[in-house]
């Protein structure tokens, strides 16, 4: 499976996020994950999406998501020229034996115990796709109880910014 | 960021200046002040500035402040139908007949949901179409209100983009947004739904309002890069084909594809949505590709090392199954919508940009490119000749069971009717039979239903078309499985002088869906009989509905012809009748078939010249 993240800038209208959901569901494209928040300029924002790829071209979902009227730009960001994190809480079993082992495993992972339990820890870590699935496959022995994930978010490395040339137009 | 004022469409009928709040210049303050307006007046008022001069529409209570304010409103004419479906397609006539915008209004809830079909049809064949409906009152909404539905919701994936209306102040802007989205760019279908509160409450009418669409800005003016390549390809090229779709007839560019056509010299083949964009009696006319297309022009397409695509979409009626079309071709695709290119096949040179604009940049190109290299198709056009000599368009004049030839009717409307009438089909065999056997020569003379399919279209549609032209002779070609779903709207026809001719291509069956029956489903005939009349000489039938006395119940003039020598004579009267609309219901053979045929799901080199009569053809 093939995966793409895609950054759009968008009009923060109603029915937006409705409106590129619905794309993606009747061209028969698999979202992984998605992210949307608000933007350094008011009335837009930006939606982080990662898509799968497999046997429809990336390109017919850009042209396709670019028809959408409230759509501005849609920016493909290669891990290698962008920032890209998920953010993870995590609810794991502890108990007297291993709680030092979970310990050292957050401490290794530059992750934190946010909520502490006498049989439970709900830890918080940030971190590329990689590392959040090596954390939660280092935890998993110990008992997952509970996972709240974000969607991916991705920024352009470099000092040019996707508004760019939208806001100069 | 982005507020680029686009400058709204400009009107097509010339309306005089608004006082704008800003050329206020001393004098009285008062006088210069916008006028206040409700929001039903001041979606009249956009219309009017726009130069909407008609709509079509059914009122109910969601859209009653509209409505009580449209009766006083002599600027636009609105036509009162008997269903909104056909409000709808009434509308789509009237845009495809005209090149103008249709406008169809309803109310909320099951009014905005029988619109719906017509909607997505619209988008389908890129009309532009304007839907305002009513929605209930904003604090209402959400609530499971009496006759609430989420339109903008239902309608997300068949429009090119739909509006919320809760505020008054904001119809200017959202009207003038909806009409330049709909009419540019790829035309396409824009709903509008207002709230009654924001029909009701007031606010200033700003005019013209600026239009803040950052993310809308079609490209019309192509690349010069792509226009050259596309010049030397098509130089190269020994046996190129004009691959000719809509895109073509809502560019407007058919007077510059004459030029293009006759310059290249190449075949041009004309889709079912792009009849009538390039002149049937010309030479260079192969007539229609695709599942029932033409043998020359579906050979010509397979055997072709170039397809020069100019505003066509590589529809799956046209490809077969797409792994074995024109497989020796290089693909140069001309599209205003991006997304279209390299949707179904790989386009060697794309060029995004207005057919009509891309022609022009292209024929100077073309002759540059002439001059260094001379095209040669010589050899192209004499096997081209060969195929047209062994496969004519044809048809059996006389069925076995006694009744008239389909084919030979409707060919006979179109001969005697001229290229300057207008036709509207349904959909099935009468509209395939339409396509082939009634010679076209202008665009927006052809008006049918290519990418939904839509049974019904032909009787509204017809009506729109006859509104936006009341001059020309407006034919409905129609099944009587298609009749039967929206012919209520003959009503509408009389009662509004709209004096629309419908011949009804009566097999008593739905007939395309029988034809398939017979040659795939080895004859057993699933519900697909309608019992409305045709039958073997000497069996007995029933006529339900008699279509003569349905016309006559609706004031329409009603003739029932079933003899070939009754033909000419019953549409010579038909055209003659104006004073009223008239309904010709001709009893054909059930047994009919389109014909030529490529069978689902096989390449277009297994095209049928008549059932299991495949033609020659040169397998590289």
């Amino acid at each position: 499976m093939t995966y793409h993240v895609l950054s759009l800038l968008v009009e923060d209208k109603p029915g937006l996020l409705t409106r590129v959901a619905g794309l993606f569901a009747r061209r028969g494209f698999n979202i992984r994950s998605l992210a949307v928040g608000t933007t350094e300029t008011e009335g837009l924002s930006r939606i982080t999406v990662v898509v799968e790829v497999e046997g429809l071209p990336l390109e017919q979902i850009t042209k396709q998501l670019n028809k959408l009227i409230n759509v501005l730009k849609i920016v493909e960001l290669d891990p290698s020229s962008s920032v890209q994190r998920e953010h993870l809480l995590v609810k794991v079993r502890v108990d007297s034996s291993t709680r030092s082992q979970i310990l050292e495993a957050v401490n290794l992972f530059r992750a934190r115990v946010v909520d502490v339990a006498t049989d439970a820890l709900v830890i918080e870590v940030t971190g590329d796709t990689a590392k959040v699935e090596a954390l939660l496959r280092v935890l998993e022995p110990y008992g997952i109880k509970e996972i709240a994930q974000s969607g991916l978010l991705a920024i352009g490395r470099g000092p040019r910014s996707i508004s760019e040339r939208v806001l100069k137009n | 960021m982005s507020t680029e004022a686009i400058l709204v469409p400009s009107p097509l009928v010339p309306s005089p200046p608004v006082p704008s709040p800003s050329g206020a210049s001393g004098g009285n303050a008062e006088k210069n002040d916008p006028p206040m307006l409700t929001g039903s007046g001041a979606i009249l008022a956009s219309l009017e500035k726009l130069g909407v001069t008609d709509v079509f529409g059914l009122p109910g209570g969601a859209i009653m402040p509209f409505y009580d304010e449209l009766m006083a409103f002599t600027a636009i004419r609105h036509i009162l139908v008997r269903h909104e479906q056909g409000a709808g397609h009434a509308a789509e006539g009237y845009a495809a007949a005209s090149g103008r915008l249709g406008v169809c209004i309803a109310t909320s809830g099951p009014g905005a949901t029988n619109l719906v079909t017509a909607i997505a049809d619209a988008y389908m064949d890129s009309v532009p179409l304007l839907a305002i409906t009513g929605q209930v009152f904003s604090t209402s909404m959400g609530t499971d209100a009496f006759q609430e539905v989420d339109i903008t919701g239902i309608t997300m994936p068949i429009t090119k983009h739909s509006f919320l209306v809760t505020d008054p102040a904001d119809v200017p802007a959202v009207i003038a947004a909806a009409v330049h989205i709909a009419t540019t760019g790829r035309p396409g279908p824009v709903l509008v739904d207002v709230t009654k509160d924001a029909q009701q409450k007031s606010a200033p009418f700003i005019w013209p309002p600026k239009l803040d669409l950052p993310g809308y800005r079609p490209v019309t003016k192509a690349h010069g890069k792509q226009i050259q390549a596309a010049a030397q390809l098509i130089v190269e090229s020994r046996r190129p084909v004009l691959y000719v779709g809509g895109g073509v007839i809502r560019s407007g560019a058919h007077r510059e594809l004459l030029a293009f056509a006759e310059k290249t010299g190449a075949p041009v083949v004309t889709t079912l949505m792009a009849r009538g964009a390039f002149p049937d009696s010309h030479r260079q006319n192969l007539g229609m590709p695709g599942m029932h297309g033409t043998v020359p022009s579906v050979l010509a397409l397979q055997e072709s090392d170039l397809l020069i695509a100019l505003g066509s979409r590589f529809d799956d009626r046209v490809t077969g199954k797409v792994s074995e079309f024109a497989p020796h071709a290089k693909v140069i695709h001309i599209d205003i919508d991006p997304a279209e290119i390299g949707k179904i096949r790989h386009a060697d040179v794309p060029i995004v940009g207005d057919a009509r604009e891309v022609l022009l940049d292209l024929l100077p190109a073309f002759e540059a490119a002439a001059a260094r290299t001379a095209p040669d198709t010589v050899d192209w056009w004499k096997r081209i000749e060969t195929l047209r000599s062994q496969y004519p368009l044809g048809y059996v004049d006389d069925p076995d069971d006694g009744l008239l030839s389909p084919q030979g009717v409707i060919e006979a409307i179109g001969r005697i009717s001229g290229p300057e009438a207008v036709y509207a089909a349904g959909v099935g065999q009468h509209q395939m039979w339409a396509a082939q056997f009634i010679k076209y020569e202008r665009p927006n003379s052809w008006l049918n239903s290519g990418g939904a399919g839509t049974m019904g279209y032909a009787i509204p549609a017809a009506m729109g078309a006859k509104v936006a032209q009341p001059d020309r002779l407006v034919w409905a070609i129609d099944g009587d499985g298609c009749f039967q779903m929206t012919n209520q709207e003959l009503a509408t026809c009389t009662i509004n002088n709209i004096p629309i001719k419908v011949a009804i291509i009566n097999n008593s069956s739905l007939g395309m869906v029988r034809q398939w029956q017979t040659l795939f489903y080895d004859g057993r005939h699933s519900f697909t009989d309608l019992e409305t009349g045709s039958r073997r000489a000497g069996e007995e039938t029933r006529m339900i509905p008699d279509f003569v006395k349905m016309a006559d119940a609706y004031g329409a003039l009603g003739i029932r012809v079933t003899r070939p020598e009754e033909v000419e004579p019953a549409i010579r009267l038909a055209i003659e009748t104006n004073d009223r609309p008239v309904v010709l219901d001709f009893i054909v053979s059930r047994d009919a078939m389109v014909w030529p045929m490529v069978p689902q799901g096989v390449g277009n080199s297994s095209v049928q010249y008549a059932r299991e009569h495949a033609p020659d053809w040169y397998e590289e």
